[in-house]
């Protein structure tokens, strides 16, 4: 366990001075967030932009955080050699892996904290129910982005980590239902953007913690088998060197 | 023995790194891996520090399989890697804290500061240290569990004279403390001032091994050189003790034969009868790198793929 805290420590010490990781996982939601709930410009499909784009960052949040956050910091300790030396002291792999889980984790949590606070503040009036199931998305997401970040910080040199992760999060962002509903997109997209992970998470997030609202059946089963695939992908392809 | 090769071999495709390699390091001593850049230095350190399997051969570290039976060694073995390991933006203080806490009983991380001289660095991100810094810190590093057994990877590279002096003496200690301490290196002054055993390798093979005085007087000196007042007279000289003399430069001269007792005689008592002052009088060993020179290639070209 102390070798475990350890690196738990350090890793949240890192992450906190990456101003980079911090824009992409703190200051693009909240700009996302405060910009187009003032300013009704996408087509959100609800009365206050607030109630679809609240729930809609949540999801973004974690995908920014499991998969460029961790990818992007990953990808340039492997070309550091950072994971090499590591790999000569006592920490082994599973300490490894665990504390980069529970540092996203962390992260998310400070995430979803802030959001939910900045989203009260404009307006909106989360739901009462519907936050375990948003949880267990927010989980399974974890693992699908946490994996695919993982797969590219373990395969490809640092600086093309950077590009894929970025590029991916950016292609995510406008076509995952994350902050422009699935239903606005050109249906031949709109299904691709199904089997990609980022519209099953939004989908999941934004219909557990919309009043009245459900969530399709197909998310479930589209994001769990990402949650599966990715991280599984990551551990046999990943090269620590 | 802490450290054993025998016949190890480590092949990447068609190119041969190491080639039946065979060695022994010791604990409470220095030992050596000197060669020229892409001799197979690093290969063979890095498949001790287990990263990389053999082709072929037998070795053990502390009684163990340095690949096989890796997790059993990571809390006895410090490592040093040539270069890299840390992350930018980590302070040195953080680092070996973060280290500190992987294993069982380790040194104190401010004490091990102050030893490699980084007590006023230790809260600068490791990206604003010089080269010699983030060089002595990952020497910390490597030392922060109490290893039985450490592996340095060329350790003074771009480390400055005084650096230099501070890693020579964690050295040094290491050594009386009793560890076995495996170093690689090119530099020749390094090795013959810090080494109990030199073990000289090029493309891959082991082609010396030994003390360095040992490998030094293997090859005794074949002449003698002296200074004294210019233009004395060579062919005089060379008569009489029966050596050629000639004179290299203005008042020095050097004799063409091995300095034994009786050849020096002759030659300060020829000057004696001609009232002549000697003003040095060297019989000059072979120093390492004359050594090193002459068993190693170092005019081919190196093999950059092997490093």
């Amino acid at each position: 366990m102390r070798a475990l805290r350890s690196q738990i420590r350090t890793e949240l010490a890192l992450s906190s001075r990456q101003g980079e990781q911090l824009l992409v996982s703190l200051g693009i939601p909240l700009l996302i967030l405060v910009f187009f709930s003032s300013i009704d410009l996408l087509p959100t499909g609800t009365d206050e932009p607030i109630d679809f784009l609240a729930p809609g960052v949540l999801a973004l949040a974690v995908m920014s955080t499991a998969m460029v956050s961790l990818g992007i910091g990953t990808g340039f300790e492997r070309t550091y050699g950072v994971l090499k030396r590591l790999g000569a002291s006592p920490l082994g792999r599973v300490r490894w892996v665990t504390a980069k889980i529970a540092t996203v984790l962390v992260i998310e949590v400070i995430q979803w904290v802030v959001l939910i606070s900045a989203s009260i503040l404009l307006g909106w009036s989360p739901p009462l129910t519907g936050w375990a199931l948003a949880i267990v998305g927010a989980l399974l997401g974890t693992a699908a982005f946490g994996g695919l970040g993982l797969l590219m910080a373990g395969t490809l040199p640092g600086l093309a980590t950077l590009a894929g992760a970025n590029g991916l999060y950016l292609i995510l962002l406008l076509t995952g239902g994350m902050i422009i509903p699935l239903s606005e997109l050109p249906a031949p997209l709109a299904a691709v953007a199904k089997l990609l992970p980022a519209a099953p998470l939004a989908e999941i997030i934004i219909g557990s913690l919309t009043v009245g609202g459900s969530v399709a059946g197909w998310a479930w089963i589209s994001l769990t088998c990402w949650a599966l695939i990715a991280p599984l992908a990551a551990a046999v392809l990943f090269r620590w060197e | 023995m802490a450290v054993i090769a025998k016949q190890l071999s480590i092949h990447y495709g068609q190119t041969v790194a190491v080639d039946q390699m065979s060695f022994r390091a010791d604990l409470g001593q220095i030992t050596v891996l000197l060669g020229p850049n892409g001799a197979g230095k690093t290969s063979t350190i890095e498949h001790l520090e287990g990263y990389r399997a053999a082709t072929s051969g037998e070795t053990s570290v502390l009684g163990l399989h340095p690949v096989a039976d890796h997790h059993k060694l990571t809390a006895q073995v410090g490592v040093m890697l040539q270069q890299g390991g840390i992350p930018t933006a980590i302070r040195p203080q953080e680092l070996l804290r973060q280290y500190a806490g992987f294993f069982p009983h380790p040194l104190d991380p401010g004490d091990l500061l102050e030893r490699v001289g980084l007590t006023e660095r230790s809260k600068t991100p490791y990206r604003r240290l010089s080269g010699g810094e983030q060089q002595r810190l990952s020497l910390a590093l490597a030392l922060i569990g109490r290893p039985k057994v450490v592996f340095l990877d060329e350790p003074t590279a771009g480390v400055d004279l005084e650096g230099r002096d501070l890693i020579r003496a964690l050295l040094l200690q290491l050594r009386s403390d009793g560890v076995c301490v495996l170093i690689t290196t090119h530099d020749l002054a390094e090795t013959e001032r810090l080494a109990d055993k030199v073990i000289i390798i090029d493309h891959g093979m082991v082609v010396a091994q030994g003390s360095p005085g040992d490998l030094m007087s293997a090859t005794s000196s074949d002449h003698l050189l002296f200074g004294a007042t210019p233009n004395l007279d060579c062919a005089g000289l060379s008569a009489t003790i029966g050596s050629h003399v000639s004179e290299t430069s203005h008042g020095e001269y050097r004799v063409e034969a091995q300095p034994t007792p009786a050849l020096v005689a002759a030659v300060t008592s020829w000057l004696a009868a001609q009232n002549i002052q000697l003003t040095d009088l060297r019989a000059e060993r072979q120093r390492l790198d004359d050594v090193f020179r002459r068993l190693t290639d170092s005019s081919k070209p190196t093999d950059s793929s092997s490093s």
